[in-house]
């Protein structure tokens, strides 16, 4: 099915952009402000899904040459994973911590373990959705 | 962190490495860098030796809930070292025998991942003193035994018999975590150690024997007791060194084990004294009746150990009367049983790997196993005909080899609990000796089955498929060290008794002194000893006229057996659950929403009512701004005009309009987090809704009978008004203090001003760790249901 796109595929362009960086923002603000890992992983698929619906599936996959399959799996395993560190160090499963480091440009910051762990999840849904998406569409 | 904790951790990291190096390493055999593992771990367990038998006890703990009192504490006695000996010892040349017996055909790296996984897990199981810790575990040598049984997936008889053995294991395993709660509800711990040091004062509970007897569900069915001994001849479908780990040497091993820890919890009662032994005897008699009339050799090795295992807990069972006497000189006299049984655990797992190894030389060098084909093998396999003879003389308990010690022993304890003035033994124990010695008959009989039938007579050379000749060393190594230590056990027993199975009788009766003997090979012309002459004597003319009395194993009836009984079940249950799910599985959506939406209504609205948790209260409500009046009552229309929507796009519109409805019901609420999901979902969803929209079948409107849109209103109504009255119900009956106000900390305690997220990743970071997997799962499961439509398959598999 050819249908003329170019609106569609020059806007998006513009608007992928945007949606990642705001995905990006969400998920980093998470911690103070509305967002978080779950919703910062979704809005990220987002913007690969509507790659996948203005592009064909052979183009996103050559600019994006990841294995969405994957990422979900390694986002399972790094939530997972950041969980059970604590253990190793006499604390009980799934603790987290945070403090507060005087980094170079940022000044003063907070960083805190979650942040692992909602990349792991982030990771997941990023993966899941992608994969779930392009399975559907995929299919003859 | 402890080495013992990470000494139990260490094979999972390795499992879970495997794929990886596997790819890396080219030509060499991953089987040498897994061997190194169980190797270190039996040296790091054997340097313990001289802690335990001095009488100390190694504990660490790993804090995993310490709210709920489930934390992974180990605690190394001597019960816990000896089968952590044996597993990571028979593991050790279990995995340099495999390392010959496979062919490079197989997966490897599945093999080896399984192997260590469970190796892992049964460390852990006799390793692990908290009781939910150790029921993990337990399920995990149950997955893991599952996935080396079916190793050859594609024959079906592999599939069948994991099957079988997950099922019953599993089963077993269920009732054992019953039997672990209610130890819980009545002690308050999960701690066995500080269970066994309370025990006394709730040996009246109402939960005891129950407790009690489901544990014992647990050991039967995972050491193949009868009825349950079943699974383990199917087992045998794995690979011959999978036979020798796991359904001889250790997994089966893990029920002796948990009746030799919680025997001094239960122990001391009749009704753990006699269900024991009387199940171990059973077990032994019936295991070695069946084991004769085998004709393949390692389903006879199967029966045999399925027999062996019953010899053992049946030891476990009279020596328990030990703690019913206590401290003294008849306590030592009945805890010797337990001696015994802890000399032939050991003593079971050198030769029954010692033959399971043999037995897999020669199906590796032969091609068969069945005993009909084979014959005159003497002359080609002569060494492995050595370790065939040390094996089978060692089982059949004949001198000069470590079974005979334990053999002796058994008999002792079999006259010793003749003599017992409790629990009425006196007027039945008589029943405990005489099955001893026909068991022990009919075991001499089939340990000749193995040696003679297979090394000695006529050689058949055109009923095999190769011509037979040794393996290579690999392949001896294995099975020479464990005859080695056969013949050494038998010279220097005290060695092991001294230093292993004294400390590890202290971990099974705890406060009898005395109860560990000097092991002597000669004990003068006693009973036991003219018992054993018996056997050789009786055993010999069975063995001799065996083709005659054979014929009695036809006069069994076929179609009552256990075997029978399972598959009868197992069809039945599928039959029924179909017919069952056919019924209700109409592969009709309405007719799905009208179940659940009738059974919630039945649920929730029947406890609303029966509880009388109604009640309207209206007086502290603010009042609804316009805006939501008017959003309301979109929302309301939206929802009534899809049902009479004329075209799918429509609904799908209208449905959007639901959606971004309540995510600016969200905002309005102040709940940001909620409404940007609820956007970008509902985005997504429209999304997959145009993706869908070509491939969806023609729009049909609905007619259905008048009765039936009546039915279906009449369940939509009652539905809505349930949720309404919930909704209003909630708010004025509070039953207890919010919860909310501990959230309020959230930036003291987790360091997020964001309530939800902090929620999310911290308070219940949990849940939103198994969400994540479970939706990992989904998305895998989307994948192959759609990419993977059958077909593909790369190999065949047999129906």
């Amino acid at each position: 099915m050819k249908i003329n796109d170019v609106i569609l595929k020059t806007v998006s362009q513009a608007g992928v952009l945007i949606i990642l960086t705001f995905g990006v923002y969400l998920f980093l603000s998470g911690h103070n402000q509305p967002g978080g890992g779950f919703i910062g992983g979704l809005v990220l698929a987002t913007a690969f899904v509507l790659m996948f619906l203005t592009f064909d599936s052979d183009t996103v996959n050559k600019a994006i040459p990841f294995d969405f399959k994957k990422i979900s799996a390694i986002g399972v395993l790094l939530a997972f994973s950041s969980s059970t560190v604590p253990m190793f160090f006499g604390q009980p499963f799934m603790s987290q911590s945070f403090g507060y480091f005087n980094l170079p440009i940022f000044g003063k910051t907070e960083l805190a373990t979650v942040t692992i762990f909602e990349t792991g999840v982030a990771l997941t849904v990023i993966g899941v959705v992608v994969n779930i998406i392009t399975s559907i569409s995929e299919d003859e | 962190m402890h080495l013992l904790i990470l000494a139990i951790l260490v094979p999972f990291l390795a499992a879970a490495l495997i794929p990886f190096i596997h790819r890396r390493l080219g030509p060499v055999d991953i089987g040498w860098l897994v061997l190194v593992i169980p190797f270190v771990l039996f040296v790091i367990f054997a340097m313990q030796i001289p802690v335990i038998s001095a009488g100390d006890t190694v504990t660490a703990t790993l804090n995993w809930i310490p709210s709920l009192g489930i934390n992974f504490t180990i605690y190394l006695d001597g019960l816990s070292l000896i089968l952590a000996l044996l597993i990571t010892g028979m593991g050790t040349l279990v995995i340099l025998y495999s390392i010959y017996y496979l062919s490079p055909a197989d997966s490897l790296p599945h093999f080896y991942a399984y192997l260590l996984l469970f190796m892992g897990a049964m460390l852990g199981v006799v390793l692990s003193d908290n009781l939910l810790v150790l029921y993990v575990f337990w399920e995990l040598t149950s997955i893991s035994s599952f996935l080396l049984i079916a190793f050859w997936f594609h024959r079906k008889n592999s599939r069948y018999g994991a099957q079988k053995s997950l099922l019953i294991t599993v089963f077993g395993g269920f009732g054992m975590l019953a039997g672990f709660l209610m130890l819980h509800t009545m002690t308050g711990t999960f701690s066995v150690r500080e269970i066994v040091s309370t025990i006394g004062q709730y040996s009246d509970h109402a939960l005891f024997y129950p407790a009690m007897f489901l544990v014992l569900l647990g050991a039967f069915t995972k050491s193949a007791q009868f009825p349950f001994h079943i699974w383990l001849p199917d087992a045998m479908e794995a690979p011959t060194p999978v036979s020798a780990y796991l359904h001889s040497a250790t997994m089966v091993k893990a029920g002796i084990y948990l009746v030799a820890r919680f025997t001094p919890i239960f122990g001391g009662t009749s009704a753990w004294f006699w269900t024991v032994t009387l199940v171990g005897l059973i077990t032994l008699f019936w295991g070695s009746f069946c084991a004769v009339r085998q004709t393949d050799l390692k389903a006879l090795l199967a029966y045999s150990t399925v027999s062996q295992l019953g010899l053992i807990m049946s030891l476990f069972g009279m020596g328990s009367a030990a703690i019913h006497f206590g401290d003294g000189n008849e306590g030592a006299l009945y805890g010797l049983a337990s001696f015994a049984a802890l000399f032939h655990l050991v003593n079971h797992s050198t030769f029954k790997g010692a033959l399971f190894m043999v037995v897999g030389i020669v199906d590796h060098q032969v091609g068969t196993r069945d005993i009909r084909r084979l014959g005159g093998l003497m002359a080609f396999l002569p060494i492995t005909f050595t370790f065939a003879v040390i094996g089978s003389f060692s089982m059949a308990g004949l001198p000069l080899f470590n079974g005979f010690l334990s053999k002796e022993m058994f008999f002792t304890a079999s006259l010793n609990a003749v003599s017992l003035p409790i629990f009425s033994a006196d007027t039945w124990g008589w029943i405990i000796p005489v099955v001893a010695w026909t068991a022990s008959a009919l075991t001499f009989v089939y340990c000749m089955i193995i040696v003679f039938k297979t090394f000695f007579g006529k050689h058949k050379p055109e009923k095999l498929d190769k011509r037979p000749a040794e393996p290579s060393i690999g392949m001896l190594i294995p099975p020479a060290i464990l005859s080695l230590l056969i013949v050494g056990l038998f010279f220097f027993p005290n060695l092991l008794g001294d230093h292993l199975l004294r400390p590890a009788l202290n971990g099974v009766l705890p406060g009898i002194t005395g109860a560990a003997p000097h092991i002597t090979a000669w004990h003068g012309f006693n009973t036991e000893l003219w018992m054993t002459i018996g056997i050789v004597v009786a055993g010999s003319l069975l063995f001799i006229f065996l083709r005659h009395w054979k014929k009695i194993y036809a006069l069994l009836p076929e179609d009552w057996t256990f075997n029978v009984f399972y598959n009868k079940l197992l069809e039945s249950v599928e039959d029924n659950s179909s017919l069952l799910t056919n019924r209700y599985m109409t592969g009709y959506l309405p007719h799905y929403f009208a179940y659940i939406f009738s059974f919630f209504i039945l649920v929730a609205g029947g406890t609303l009512f029966l509880t009388g948790a109604f009640s309207f209260d209206f007086s502290t409500d603010a009042a609804i701004p316009s805006y939501e009046l008017i959003l309301t009552i979109v929302m309301a229309v939206a929802a009534v005009g899809i049902l009479f929507a004329k075209s799918r796009l429509t609904s799908v519109l209208l449905n959007g309009v639901l959606g971004y409805s309540i995510a600016i019901f969200f905002v309005l609420f102040r709940a940001p987090d909620l409404a940007l999901t609820q956007l970008v979902i509902e985005t997504v969803t429209t999304a997959l809704f145009l993706l869908c929209f070509y491939f969806l079948p023609e729009w049909k409107p609905e007619n259905s009978p008048r009765n039936v849109k009546i039915r279906n209103a009449m369940i939509a109504v009652a539905g809505g008004a349930t949720v309404t009255l919930i909704a209003l119900s909630v708010r004025s009956g509070k039953l207890f203090e919010s919860i909310s106000g501990y959230y309020e900390d959230s930036y003291e305690l987790a360091g997020g001003k964001n309530i939800v997220n902090a929620i999310l990743g911290d308070f219940r970071g949990f849940d939103t760790m198994l969400e994540s997997l479970v939706l990992f799962i989904a998305g895998l499961g989307v994948y192959t249901l759609i990419r993977i439509k059958g077909g593909k398959e790369t190999r065949k598999n047999e129906d």
